[in-house]
Order: C-alpha cells, then structure tokens, then sequence
C-alpha cells in the first residue's frame, strides 16, 4: 500500500497512483490545523486508512470507526455513506477501524458523538468519491459528467442509458483529482438517511455469528483470571498459590499490577487452559491483602459528608448571573431542599475482557474497546513501543455505557501476556465487574430558589460529590466542568439571577463516566428543583418552563409533548409528571404516567419520550436508544445502587445489583423532531429526563416529593 | 470422557464433571453465541435447550448434559428463518446483542409451548433474561410477531 499526497488549494491532497482499489479517508495530520482528504490506492490486500474502499470487482467496504456497543454506529455510519455514494447497503462489506487517530480523528465512542462528530465528514467524503467515479465514466464515455449520474454501484449516462460499475471506474478514478468542492444531497432527497432501515448487525446477533471481545480465540490462547484487590490502591502482602497449581488445567500463578488512573491495583493472576480452569484456580489462592492507609468509608458517610458541604460551603463558582443569594435572603416564597442520587455501576452483560498478543516488538489486542485510540496511545507509552507497533482492534461489544472506555484492562491484559509470553483472554467475573469499579458517582445537590409575583426570582444551585477530571490532575481549584449539563442552556437567557456552583468533595472511590455522565444526576436534581418551583408557582409544570425556554426548538418540543401525551387534558392529580434535559447538544422531554393499581402499588402506566436532536440518520434506532435509555434510568431510579461498607463495595452480582425486567417495564412512546440543525448526540440524552418526570408524577399522584434515588417503587 | 449432543452433533468432552455446560460449549467445544453474563443463574444470557428445555448452561454441570440433546442458538435454525429470527430482525430489537442468544432461546420454549402468549405470559417466561440495553419492548412485541408469523404458516 501506498500513500501518496499531492498538494492541493490548502487543505485538499489526492494521490494519483495507479491501482486496483480506491479508498478515500480524511487524514489528520499529527500537526495541521484542519484535516485533509486523501485517496490511496493499493495493488492487493485490504487497507484500513479509510472509510470506503472499492474494489475493481465492485466490492465496497465501508469501515465503522467508532465502537458498536448497541448505539448502531455499525448501521448508522455506512448509511450516511451509502447515501452519498449511491451503494445499497446489502452490497457492501462494513468493517471496524483499527485504533488509529491519526486517519480517523477520535475515535472514542463517548459523549454521544459518532454521528454528531463525524457526519459532515462523512457526508463530504462519499459525495467525493461518487464525484470521482462520475467523471471518471464521463471521461470513457467521452460525455459530459453532468449528464451522468451514479445508482445503486453505478453510474449511468441519462441520455443513452449506458451504465458501469464502481469496479470498473475505480482505475480510472484512482487517477483523478478530487474535487475541491462536492454539492450534498438536499434532506428532502435522501434515500436511506432518516429511515427506519433495519440493522444489519441483527442477523448475526441472532444466530450466535457475532463476535464480541469474549468470542476472540487466538490459537494457542490461555485464559486468564485475576484476584484483584477489592480496595483501590490496595497492594499486595503475600499469596498461596499451592493448591491452586493443583487444579487441572492451571499453568501459572504470578502477581500482576493494574494501573487505575495515576495509582494501582495489585492482583494475583491464575492462567490456564480454559477459562473455567483459571476460575477454579482463583477459589483455591490463598491472599494477603495489605489494606494500610486506606480509607474504610461507607455510603452512609459520604452523602452525611455531601450535606455538611452543601450547608456550610459556597463551592467554587461555576456560572453565575445577578445575585441570586442576597434574593434568596430577602424572599420571602422560597424553598431550599437536598437531592441525593446514588453510585451506579455500567454492568454491561458482557463483563470486560481482553485478549492481548505482546510480541517483541509489536503488541496486538482485540476487545470490547470504546476508545481504540486511546488504548493504542496508552499501550504505546506504558510499554514504550511506537503506536504504529500497537495494534488495536475493537470487537462488537456487549454493551459499554462508558466501562469500556477505561483504560485499565487492557493495560492489565498485555502486561499479563508480556509475562507469559503467549496470546491470553483475561476474563472478568460478573462479580470483578461490579466490584471493581469505577462507578458513577453519587452525588447530592442543594437546590435554593424564590418566587415573587409568579415568577422566579431566585434560583441558586451547588453540587457535592467527587470530580471524574481529578483522577488526572492534580488541580482542585476549579469546578467540576460538568456542573451546569443536564440543564436547558435557554434558562440563563430568562433566568435573570441563577447560580451553580461545585463543592468539591474528595474521596477514594474509583469513579467515572456512566451513560450520560453528569447529566444522569444533574438531571435528576436540577428538573425536580424546576417542578418545585412550578408548584412554588402554583403553575402548570410545562405552561411554568414555556416561560423561560423562549428558544423555537423548546417551545416547539413543548408543545409536542403535550400534544402527544395529552397533556392538557388530564385531570388533577391523576399522575402525570415531566422533565426536560439537555446533554450533547439534544434535548429530550418526557412526560411519566402513574397510577396505583388493585394491589395497591404504584405502577408506570407510560412514558411519552420526545427528542430534539437536530438532523439524524436512522429514526428506528433512536427510537431504541430512547426505550433503553428509560429502562436504564429506571433501574438507577427504582431498582439499583452501590453502596459501600468498610471501604468495600456490597454488591456483587445480579442478585443484589438487581436490574429491571421484562414485568417491570413501562410502554415507551418516543417522538422525534423534525428539524435540520445540526445532529447532537442519540446513545445517552434519553435517560437524565426520566428520574425526575417519574418522581413528578408521583408528587402529582400522591403529594409526596421523593429527592432521594432510589426509591422503592413498591412502597410510594 | 462425557458425551454429549449439541445441535445434533455428538462431541467427545475431556473436562473435569464438574465443569458448567456454558465452559464447555464455548471454550472446548468452540460454539460461542451462548454467552457468559453473571455465572449465577440470574441473567439468562446463557440459556440453551436441554431436550427441549431452557436451562441456565452456567450452572449446568457437564456431568448432567452427558447424554442429552443440548441445542444452542446456533442451532436455533438452519437459516436464521425461525418465526422469532425473522421478528428480531424486523423490529430491530437487538441493540448490543450480547443477551440476545438467551432471550430468543428462552422465548423459544415459550412459543412452543404456548402459540398465543399473552404479555403476562411471555413477562413470566422472558422474566429470567436480563437486557441491559433494555430491549424489553421490543422482545415483546417481537415475540407477538413471531407467534402470528408462526400462526400463518412459517415453520417452527
């Protein structure tokens, strides 16, 4: 393979060698300020340096940059392309990019950014190449381009109905130059972007054809499991391997070290043939943990510790207009009430694992992995081989919600096989999962906020719980970056005199980002706070927000959300509440039903979910993200948590970290808008509104404000 | 050595007795769509028939497989054309997957069972499969199509 770049105007570089596959890429330049387009070509074999390849037999693959975790980046991203090149999707071939940041840019499938990042690329970069397969049949037919135009694989002379195919062009288009501009198709015009199109990664998840990070066999691969510490920053005093090396099956027991942000983890780990073997191996050690320095805390104390912040603390200033706290003082119709949200843990159903080949000089691993340019980059300065030699494929992966963008089991699993000097599983337990962490992080709010002549006067909030980003710096004087997500940004247009703040709470609890990170809490508190004060107001809840979120897009959400779940005609205290979010750039409102039934609990009779997320490619999947996302905000609100006793975590496996069920699901309507903004993120806006729309609607059924998640739905 | 039937075919297993169905199908036998989830019995995501019956394979001792009919997702059909392949597909129900193999397995048995299920039977019958994604709705509604597919005709 070869690249070869030409200089073009500033930003645009071809190359023009002669070959048998064209394959365009954007290429960010370690350096440059703007990314580049490059076209390679290659006599034989596959390249990865880009998003679509053809070949001269008319194979088109398109390759998947971003991990399939369940988002459907493995659907939605070669529909954005198929569109713009003209290729139905049963005739290609889709792939997974290898870590690779230099070609793809991030890579880190997070933050809801996949499509939002990469579609104006992604766009531009098929619309090339259908260009330059354009011309290049003009060019052999000896015809004007325009009158030409590309279906389905090929490209067809309108006048006289002559048609090839991409196979046949690819030569020739190799050798072009690529147009320094592309016209993209109108929205009104698209074929395959905006259609519900099934998926067409549900085939192989079907018939156990899929190949998550556990389904990796390399040949002669070995199994491994490891005894970590169950304390962050634990070390190891001493272990008895004895009986453990009498297992069938066991090869080797030795000590190992995992990094968990700037600290370690000591663990003991059992190789053997078989991952049942290794298990086996592991309840038979024998190990001294050295617990000193430690800090034993427990759940109980740190949301005491939350409170004590949030009472005699003002926290570091995140945003602030007016002067919310002399009006606070003043006012008289005012209320002040704590929020606690719990320590969840992602509990994807496929628990982490790695396989990881170290050789001499070139390290290789596939998994489960969000983030393969991170890991590339990790793995590279860890064990100080060039990133080029750190070769890093991502699998499908049985879910992530954030776990799998951590970069401490991959680093474990190749220093493991560095010790061996063999390819090796390393298979997480569900137990090692759960109780290993990092979690996400509990966190407690207090919410401050007046009302005179029915309007707010006042809004005053501050957060206390611990900071992801203070894992990796040493800085503490600035507030969490996250303190204001969640929160519709038209509030501070109308909100005259508002302030959050961040009280910054320390503790050794490994934490970090949970499906919609932030937002996931925030949410919670900031939209429970804004039904309060609607209450305060003695107004209706939407009617109350409609005031203040004066943007188009929010008015007109609002006045979806009535439409579709009757807002406006339910009755009084029949149990409808509401909630509205915002977290990568897409709001989402929900509208929650409930009502007590024969037997006397309270039960979820519907969840009207209505999503703004600007332009957007596959409805049907977003409409699946939504439903999950409400089952998972469900879980964390009314069935789950994490809590620790003596510094240990108590949950251990799906019979106390319960999750929900089919029987303890809620019809899920979603909605959503029609618009032509820009695309904000599908995989995680869905879940922040649902925690509090629920507890609205039981405020609305009962009178009673529930500000501690979670509750126990059984006993409203 | 235990023998055992998985999707028709007769394997030769040298394990320890002792070792779960779920271990053996995957890391010896090599068949990998029956996934490992929580070891416990409490997710579902290794459920796979035993002469017809959903069983929890992470629990399930080869010692007690030996000489029984196992059927695993990859002999769910021949061509991805049962009834409830056919409705995972159409209504887009799996998001990871990861689970998915346990839940067609376990809403296999049901259909078989039980041509018409209501919501509440396939809930009490699907109860034992956890999904993370929270595919719940659509499992539903899918195992609905695939009964009325079932109903008009598409082999089982």
């Amino acid at each position: 393979m070869e690249t070869n770049a030409i200089s073009r105007r500033n930003f645009l570089r071809v190359s023009g060698l002669a070959g048998t596959a064209l394959c365009l890429g954007f290429y960010f330049p370690a350096n440059a300020k703007k990314e580049e387009l490059i076209s390679t070509t290659d006599q034989s074999g596959f390249d990865f340096n880009a998003w679509i390849r053809i070949d001269t037999n008319g194979k088109v693959t398109l390759t998947d940059h971003r991990a399939e975790m369940g988002q459907g980046s493995y659907q939605s991203v070669p529909q954005i392309i198929a569109e713009e090149l003209e290729v139905d999707l049963k005739d290609i071939n889709v792939i997974f990019a290898q870590g690779n940041p230099t070609k793809f840019g991030s890579q880190i499938t997070g933050g809801s950014s996949t499509i939002r990042g990469s579609y104006k690329k992604l766009l531009k970069l098929s619309a090339t190449a259908r260009e330059m397969l354009i011309t290049a049949a003009a060019n052999q037919w000896s015809v004007p381009a325009n009158d030409c135009y590309a279906e389905s694989g090929h490209v067809i002379h309108k006048p006289s109905g002559k048609k090839l195919n991409y196979g046949e062009l690819v030569t020739d288009a190799s050798k072009l130059t690529a147009p320094a501009e592309v016209k993209l198709k109108e929205i009104s015009k698209y074929k395959l972007i905006r259609k519900p199109l099934a998926r067409m990664d549900t085939p192989m998840k079907t018939n156990g054809e899929v190949i998550f990070g556990l389904d990796k066999k390399l040949p002669g691969m070995l199994y491994a499991v490891v005894e970590r510490n169950p304390r962050l920053r634990g070390k190891l005093k001493s272990f008895d391997s004895s009986a453990t090396l009498k297992v069938l099956g066991v090869k080797q027991v030795f000590k190992v070290q995992m990094f968990v942000f700037n600290t370690t983890r000591d663990g003991v780990v059992v190789i053997a043939d078989s991952t049942w073997a290794a298990m086996q191996g592991r309840k038979a050690l024998r190990v001294e943990w050295d617990d000193t320095g430690f800090e034993h805390v427990n759940t109980a104390g740190i949301y005491k510790a939350h409170e004590e912040l949030l009472k005699k603390q003002e926290g570091l200033s995140f945003k602030k207009q007016g002067e919310p706290s002399q009006i606070l003082e003043k006012a008289g119709k005012k209320i002040d009430v704590i929020y606690q949200t719990p320590y969840q843990m992602h509990a994807a159903m496929e628990p982490l694992n790695c396989v990881a080949h170290y050789q001499k000089d070139k390290i290789e691993i596939w998994g489960p992995i969000q983030a393969p340019d991170w890991v590339q980059g990790d793995i590279s300065t860890k064990f100080k081989l060039p990133k080029e030699s750190v070769i890093v494929n991502m699998t499908f992966l049985g879910g992530g919600f954030g776990r799998k963008a951590f970069l401490d089991y991959t680093q474990e699993a190749v220093e493991i096989s560095k010790q061996i000097a063999a390819p090796v599983q390393v298979v997480w337990s569900r137990e090692d999962d759960i109780t290993q962490g990092p979690y996400r992080a509990g966190i407690s709010y207090r919410g401050e906020g007046s009302i005179e002549n029915g309007e707010i006067s006042a809004l005053k909030f501050k957060m206390a719980g611990q900071n992801i980003d203070h894992w990796n710096t040493t800085k503490r004087d600035k507030p969490n970056d996250s303190t204001t997500e969640g929160f519709l940004k038209p509030y501070f247009d109308s909100i005259k005199n508002i302030s959050f703040a961040d009280v910054p709470y320390e503790m050794p609890l490994p934490n970090m980002w949970w499906r919609s990170v932030y937002a996931s809490t925030n949410g919670f508190a900031y939209e429970s706070f804004m039904n309060e004060m609607a209450a305060l107001a003695g107004q209706d809840q939407l009617d109350f927000r409609r005031k203040y979120l004066k943007d188009e897009r929010c008015q007109q959400l609002i006045d979806k959300m009535e439409a579709v779940s009757g807002w406006k005609n339910r009755k009084k205290n029949e149990g409808y509440g509401v909630a509205i979010t915002e977290c990568f750039e897409t709001t989402v409102g929900q509208v929650v039903k409930v009502s007590r039934h024969a037997d006397g609990k309270v039960k979820i009779d519907k969840v009207w979910a209505v999503m703004d997320c600007g332009w957007y490619v596959n409805p049907d999947i977003i409409k699946a993200q939504v439903e999950g996302s409400v089952v998972m905000g469900l879980g964390a609100a009314t069935i789950h948590e994490i809590t620790f006793k003596d510094g240990l975590v108590e949950q251990k496996n799906f019979y106390d970290y319960l999750m929900p069920r089919m029987s303890d699901i809620p019809p899920v309507e979603v909605y959503i808008m029609e618009n032509t903004a820009d695309a904000g993120g599908v995989g995680e806006p869905g879940l922040p509104p649902f925690a509090p729309a629920l507890t609205d609607a039981i405020f609305d059924l009962t009178g009673k404000r529930i500000r501690k998640l979670p509750f126990n739905l059984n006993a409203v | 050595m235990i023998t055992i039937t998985v999707n028709g075919q007769q394997h030769q297993v040298d394990a320890d007795p002792n070792m779960p169905l779920l271990w053996v199908i995957r890391d010896i036998i090599g068949l990998t769509g029956t996934k490992y989830g929580c070891g416990a019995a409490q997710c579902g995501a290794c459920t796979v028939h035993m002469n017809g019956e959903a069983i929890r394979s992470c629990v399930t001792k080869i010692s007690r497989a030996a000489g029984q009919q196992i059927v695993t997702i990859e002999g769910l059909s021949v061509d991805n054309d049962h009834p409830l392949q056919q409705a995972w597909y159409e209504m887009n129900v799996p998001q990871c997957g990861y689970c998915q193999s346990g839940q067609l397995m376990s809403a296999a048995v049901l259909l078989r069972e039980n041509p018409h299920p209501t919501d509440q039977d396939i809930d009490d019958a699907m109860s034992g499969n956890i999904c993370r994604c929270g595919t719940y709705q659509r499992i539903r509604a899918a195992i609905h199509k695939a009964a009325d597919m079932q109903r008009e005709g598409a082999k089982i």
